[in-house]
């Protein structure tokens, strides 16, 4: 008896079991929370008298969405479009916002951030206003900013401001610029440019291996550039340019319904897209610049030092010496920004751009009420967005880090 | 939050049990649609559909000030009837066969019979929707005027663009900036919200109305009992009016000899509210505190208030509309 109590005793002070014992607590507890979930919703769904499937996305969608990239890529038409065409139309168009944003908040965001730590002071004190400003204001109110100061500023729909006349101009409708529809033979323009790509990459190669035994120096990328130009150029003008520039068209007359610029004619940006886009990049640009200030800030002097006493000049010291070291900081919170910026798009709702909390999980939600599923499959989306951007910047991260000797 | 709120729901008591526990009626209403739920300065709601909400609360508790609400957006109102947030959804919703079929939700009767209208400035020029061929019209996501407009375009064989927002105010900013060339809801929501414009007066209604709008109080399916009290509390509004008895007289009919109709009304004759699970005068206190459907109208939504609505279709069947309540007996 007092062996038995010694025994069970010993086993339950031993770390080897006692640590076995709470991961298997923690399993059962975690497999029963999540059987308890799907069950009780089960049981809900039941007593609401819904149930649970994906048939809904072969219905045809029966209301109207706006003009985007969505709409015009998934040819989207009432009556003959299904939900599942609803749900790719709301992906596209937060990709494009989210790709779109990605670009602009970088730029501006190192650009900004470089400003920060620049010797001149209205440079300086531009950047630190700036910044404080923005990343101080609530996304959702810098949306609202833009969107009603965009609207506000603009001419109405039977006026313009033209920024090149007859080939870009803006009203409250839009932005309409000039649309080019590939003819036959485009493909070979091309074709000439996934070749130049291809010839580019060798050649920096080349470029960098023969640097690094010789010495000598090719000016690669001015090489490159006129190669990734002036290749499918050529092959566009000997094809016969096959390109038709179609020109946004303006009415000044006629019933005033139809005045303005017309429907068909061109590519029109919404004042919904551009607004989201402008607030996204501008807030978000305003972290990245405190993001690469840090990373710069993060560079010891003495990196400049040395550089300075191997005789390099300013520019070079900042491009080959600096930003190579500070990108290892900055690449993982910038990670984060890019990913936040993604989920952050939808907040786009409230202005009406067309994405996909707007268009999927708000009215098609409402047309078929299908809650669990549809949140499913959009928070499947933000999820995948998200990896994958992680992943990439990852493998970016892994080359750019710093290699220990 | 959810999945317990709606566990309640289900597995626990009845939903008239769960209001009777927790002391008042939690009742699901607009984001501040004037004339039908509305927020004043200090807070207090009011409107048509407010009214709906405290005469439950009055039948329930012989309170009607026994009320809390959710201001819900278009695109939440369902989840959060059906989750369980809100004991009735009373905001200006319409009656579809999908809403009462495919969502888990029934609809308690019609307290305003609406339709689809448009707004669109004088300036436009416009006399008829037919004339709107290729325009821009705003509206909210989420409810079944997307749906309306679609159809009416496309039946028409007319193009337009749709901009559909989140909630209704800025949908109203929107199309007062010039973003849109139309603006399309309920005809109730257009007179409710012209008064948010810039200009009210620059702008004109169209004549079309391009749907039925059967607006009415939702509750969740599945609980026949808190369905019954829900209805029934409407339909003594309208028959209260249909009788002449109103907050100012109902309690004479304590007093004084009535017709068997009215005795069985405010609960002098037989045991109809306890038959609903409550006490035999809700329908006295519903009148007495909230009154009649016409009261309720008149002060709200008729035409002495900002919105100037015309009784149209919503008077009672008797006086040439199509407002109807089923008998009390």
């Amino acid at each position: 008896m007092n062996s038995d109590k010694s025994l069970l005793l010993k086993y339950l002070y031993d770390t080897r079991t006692r640590s076995i014992i709470f991961q298997v607590l923690l399993i059962l507890s975690l497999v029963f929370g999540f059987w308890w979930i799907v069950d009780n919703t089960a049981v809900n769904l039941q007593a609401q008298n819904k149930s649970v499937g994906f048939g809904f996305l072969t219905q045809t969608a029966g209301f109207a969405i706006s003009d985007t990239l969505g709409t015009w890529l998934f040819d989207y038409e009432v009556g003959t479009s299904t939900y599942l065409d609803v749900y790719f139309i709301g992906i596209a168009n937060t990709f494009l916002v989210a790709f779109l944003g990605i670009i602009f908040a970088t730029i501006l965001g190192f650009t900004f951030g470089i400003m920060r730590l620049s010797q001149n002071f209205v440079f300086r004190a531009f950047s630190t206003v700036y910044i404080e400003l923005t990343r101080n204001i609530p996304l959702l109110v810098q949306l609202f900013f833009w969107y009603f100061a965009v609207l506000r500023s603009l001419p109405n729909a039977r006026g313009k401001v033209d920024i090149i006349p007859d080939v870009i101009g803006i009203n409250i409708v839009g932005l309409y610029l000039p649309s080019a529809i590939p003819q036959d033979g485009f493909s070979l323009t091309m074709w000439a440019f996934a070749i130049a790509v291809v010839i580019t990459f060798f050649m920096n190669r080349w470029a960098t291996k023969r640097q690094q035994e010789t010495g000598r120096i090719f000016p690669a990328f001015w090489a490159g550039l006129g190669l990734l130009i002036g290749l499918p150029l050529i092959v566009f003008l000997v094809s016969g340019s096959p390109l038709v520039v179609e020109y946004p068209e303006f009415k000044e007359t006629g019933p005033i319904l139809k005045r303005g610029f017309q429907k068909g004619a061109g590519m029109v940006l919404v004042p919904e897209m551009l607004a989201v886009w402008l607030s996204l990049s501008l807030y978000t640009a305003a972290f990245i610049a405190e993001i690469v200030r840090a990373g710069i800030m993060a560079v010891n002097k003495g990196q400049t030092e040395a550089s300075l006493a191997l005789g390099l000049k300013p520019n070079p010291i900042l491009r080959l010496v600096i930003i190579p070291q500070a990108m290892r900081v900055i690449i993982p919170p910038l990670t984060s920004q890019y990913l936040n910026l993604t989920k952050n798009s939808s907040l786009a709702i409230a202005i009406a751009y067309p994405e996909l909390v707007s268009v999927f999980a708000g009215t098609a939600l409402n047309q078929v009420g299908k809650e669990i599923e549809m949140i499913f499959m959009m928070m499947s989306v933000y999820l995948t967005f998200s990896i994958l951007t992680s992943i990439f910047m990852n493998w970016f991260n892994a080359r750019v880090k710093l290699v220990e000797r | 939050m959810l999945a317990s709120n709606a566990m309640a729901g289900s597995h626990g008591d009845s939903t008239l049990a769960q209001v009777k526990a927790k002391g008042f009626v939690q009742c699901g209403v607009s984001q501040g649609l004037p004339g039908f739920s509305n927020a004043d300065d200090s807070g207090n709601w009011t409107g048509l559909d407010v009214d709906l909400c405290r005469a439950v609360a009055a039948a329930v508790f012989g309170d009607a000030s026994k009320v809390k609400y959710s201001p819900l957006s278009a695109k939440q109102r369902f989840t959060a009837l059906s989750s369980g947030e809100v004991d009735i959804l009373s905001r200006n919703t319409t009656w579809t066969m999908t809403r009462d079929t495919q969502l888990g939700l029934n609809f308690a009767g019609v307290n305003y019979y609406d339709g689809q209208g448009m707004m669109v400035p004088t300036a436009l020029g416009a006399t008829s929707a037919l004339e709107l061929d290729g325009a821009n019209i705003c509206t909210n996501t989420g409810t079944t005027t997307e749906l309306n407009i679609t159809d009416y375009f496309r039946a028409n064989n007319m193009s337009f663009n749709l901009v559909a927002f989140e909630k209704a105010d800025e949908v109203v900013a929107a199309y007062d900036a010039g973003r849109c060339d139309v603006y399309t809801t309920d005809r109730s929501g257009l007179a409710a919200q012209r008064g948010k414009l810039t200009n009210p007066d620059a702008h004109v209604v169209l004549p079309e109305i391009i749907s039925k709008e059967p607006l009415g109080p939702v509750v969740r399916q599945g609980d026949d009992q808190w369905f019954n009290i829900v209805r029934w509390s409407l339909n003594a509004m309208i028959n209260a009016e249909e009788m002449g008895i109103t907050s100012a007289n109902v309690n004479a009919t304590q007093y004084n000899k009535v017709t068997p109709g009215v005795a069985r009304l405010v609960g002098k004759e037989g045991n109809f509210g306890e038959e609903l699970g409550l006490s035999n005068d809700w329908a006295y206190n519903i009148i007495k505190q909230v009154g009649n459907y016409g009261e309720s109208y008149e002060k709200h939504v008729g035409e002495n208030t900002p919105l100037k609505l015309a009784r149209g279709v919503n008077a009672l069947w008797t006086k040439g509309g199509i407002m109807y309540a089923p008998p009390i007996r």
